[in-house]
């Protein structure tokens, strides 16, 4: 009876000890894959995009394996929580909000906001150069926030837009003299199209990190803090190796990492 | 409870009257409403009149523009008029068209008043029609002119007989007013769209509007109540005194 009672003991002390000092062979990532060139499918059904690359590198510099978990974005939290994965790797942005419910590496990316007018049209995304110009923004964004915030009370007017489709299609008929949204998606789904011809991007980036948030990080659950720390180490060595630039520049013509 | 509290603490004066830069929520609602309701109501009596006419050239235009305005959804004919015609380069050209065109208040009330008018022209056209006989012949046999005959007697007549299928209509063009958005127009289910964007509670940002709209309604079928007892009062079953 002892010897069973001892054994069963150091059964139990084993398997804590193994959970506890689990050294992640493998990490399972929930992905969105609808947010091209973030994360999407290629067509022979594969998970690919910037994040899906940066993931690859973190798990090789912590010597795991990476396995993409498929998942919708409104249910991320839940299923992390629930233990379905490991990880978000989402493009997921890290705000007050969320961090209530879980833990965010330091970020992989912000991706900038900034201003489309016509090639040549001369204005800067400040209060003092879109004074008495419209400018369209989508309903809910940070953009539009921002733009209430910074340029609305200087006498710029901030036209609020149900979508963003409707915004580039104002922009392009003429009826608002520019367009405020994500530069990524004003880059890949608007200027690079041939909708696009004959607009660009006017004046640099905008960030506010008050307004804006701070990008988007690996979303993790709170108590997994030894796994948090050894990505942000990872994610931190990409940046200052270079390997980070090398990734981006496969996909983005500008730097995605932000200031 | 609490999230109600919430929303209507931070966002009452949006869902009322301003967000603070602009007019938006109630106000605008209203101000939609009331306006098309207005110009649809002065342009449909003589295109009634003109409905009801015995002379072909008259009544089929006036068939064609309610049949197209009555056969197609009101969405649509706001994105034409929003998005479709101010692609067209003749509108762009001309530089009142363009001015006009460029507010996406005033398409969202050009596209309102011609559709509510199209409704209320057929239904007037159809009061018109139902006129009793004994009232033309009482106006003609005092030898009353055509032009006296409608002004005198058959269009108060017919309007007031029209009032409850008018009504309906009045509250069906406050139910549609939500679209406005769509032209960038801030109307009342704007403000409750950024209440929820804002705090995830759903249910009390689109609540909160449900109510207004159902205030407006009350408040609309109240004042119509009031008319038809005035003004239909020779239509009603005589009370016993």
């Amino acid at each position: 009876m002892k010897k069973v009672m001892v054994s069963l003991s150091v059964m139990a002390l084993a398997a804590s000890l193994g959970a506890s000092a689990k050294d992640w062979k493998e990490i399972h990532f929930g992905v969105d894959a609808t947010y091209a060139p973030f994360e999407s499918k290629s067509a022979d059904g594969k998970i690919v995009g910037f994040d899906i690359d940066l993931g690859n590198e973190i798990c090789r510099r912590l010597k795991a394996k990476c396995v993409y978990v498929e998942n919708d974005f409104d249910g991320m939290i839940p299923a992390l929580k629930a233990k379905k994965f490991d990880g978000i790797l989402s493009s997921m942005s890290i705000t007050p909000k969320r961090m209530e419910a879980i833990n965010f590496t330091s970020k992989l990316f912000n991706t900038p906001s900034r201003l489309v007018a016509k090639a040549g049209a001369g204005i800067q995304p400040t209060a003092a150069s879109l004074k008495g110009k419209r400018i369209g923004v989508e309903q809910g964004t940070i953009q539009e926030d921002y733009a209430k915030q910074k340029w609305a009370a200087a006498g710029v007017e901030v036209v609020p837009y149900q979508n963003q489709d409707l915004v580039m299609a104002d922009l392009v008929a003429g009826r608002i003299d520019g367009a405020f949204q994500d530069a990524v998606m004003a880059s890949e789904g608007f200027l690079k199209k041939p909708q696009g011809k004959g607009f660009a991007f006017a004046g640099p980036a905008v960030n506010d990190k008050q307004i804006m948030g701070e990008g988007a990080g690996i979303g993790l659950r709170k108590e997994d803090t030894e796994l948090r720390d050894a990505m942000n180490k990872a994610i931190a060595d990409m940046l200052k190796d270079g390997t980070y630039n090398k990734i981006q520049k496969k996909y983005f013509d500008f730097d995605v990492y932000g200031g | 409870m609490n999230g109600f509290i919430d929303i209507v603490d931070t966002y009452w004066k949006a869902y009322l009257w301003t967000d603070g830069y602009k007019l938006s929520g109630l106000v605008i609602t209203l101000w939609l409403l009331a306006i098309s309701v207005f110009l649809g109501f002065i342009l449909s009596i003589p295109l009634s009149v003109a409905r009801v006419s015995k002379n072909k050239w008259v009544s089929k235009p006036v068939w064609f523009y309610t049949y197209i305005f009555r056969g197609t959804p009101l969405y649509v004919q706001l994105l034409l008029i929003y998005s479709g015609l101010y692609s067209l380069d003749v509108v762009r050209n001309v530089d009142v068209l363009n001015s006009f065109f460029k507010e996406g208040m005033n398409c969202t009330i050009l596209a309102f008043a011609l559709n509510t008018c199209a409704y209320t022209t057929e239904i007037f056209a159809g009061a018109i029609k139902a006129t009793p006989y004994g009232e033309i012949e009482a106006a003609r046999a005092y030898g009353m002119t055509k032009f006296t005959a409608y002004r005198r007697i058959i269009l108060p007549s017919a309007l007031r007989r029209a009032l409850p299928a008018y009504s309906n209509e009045v509250i069906f063009m406050l139910h549609s007013t939500p679209i406005a958005f769509s032209a960038t127009v801030p109307d009342l289910l704007k403000v409750a769209r950024d209440a929820n964007a804002a705090t995830y509670r759903s249910f009390e940002a689109f609540g909160l509007a449900a109510l207004i709209y159902l205030c407006i309604t009350f408040s609309l079928v109240w004042v119509f109540r009031r008319a038809e007892r005035r003004w239909l009062a020779y239509l009603q079953p005589r009370r016993a005194k």
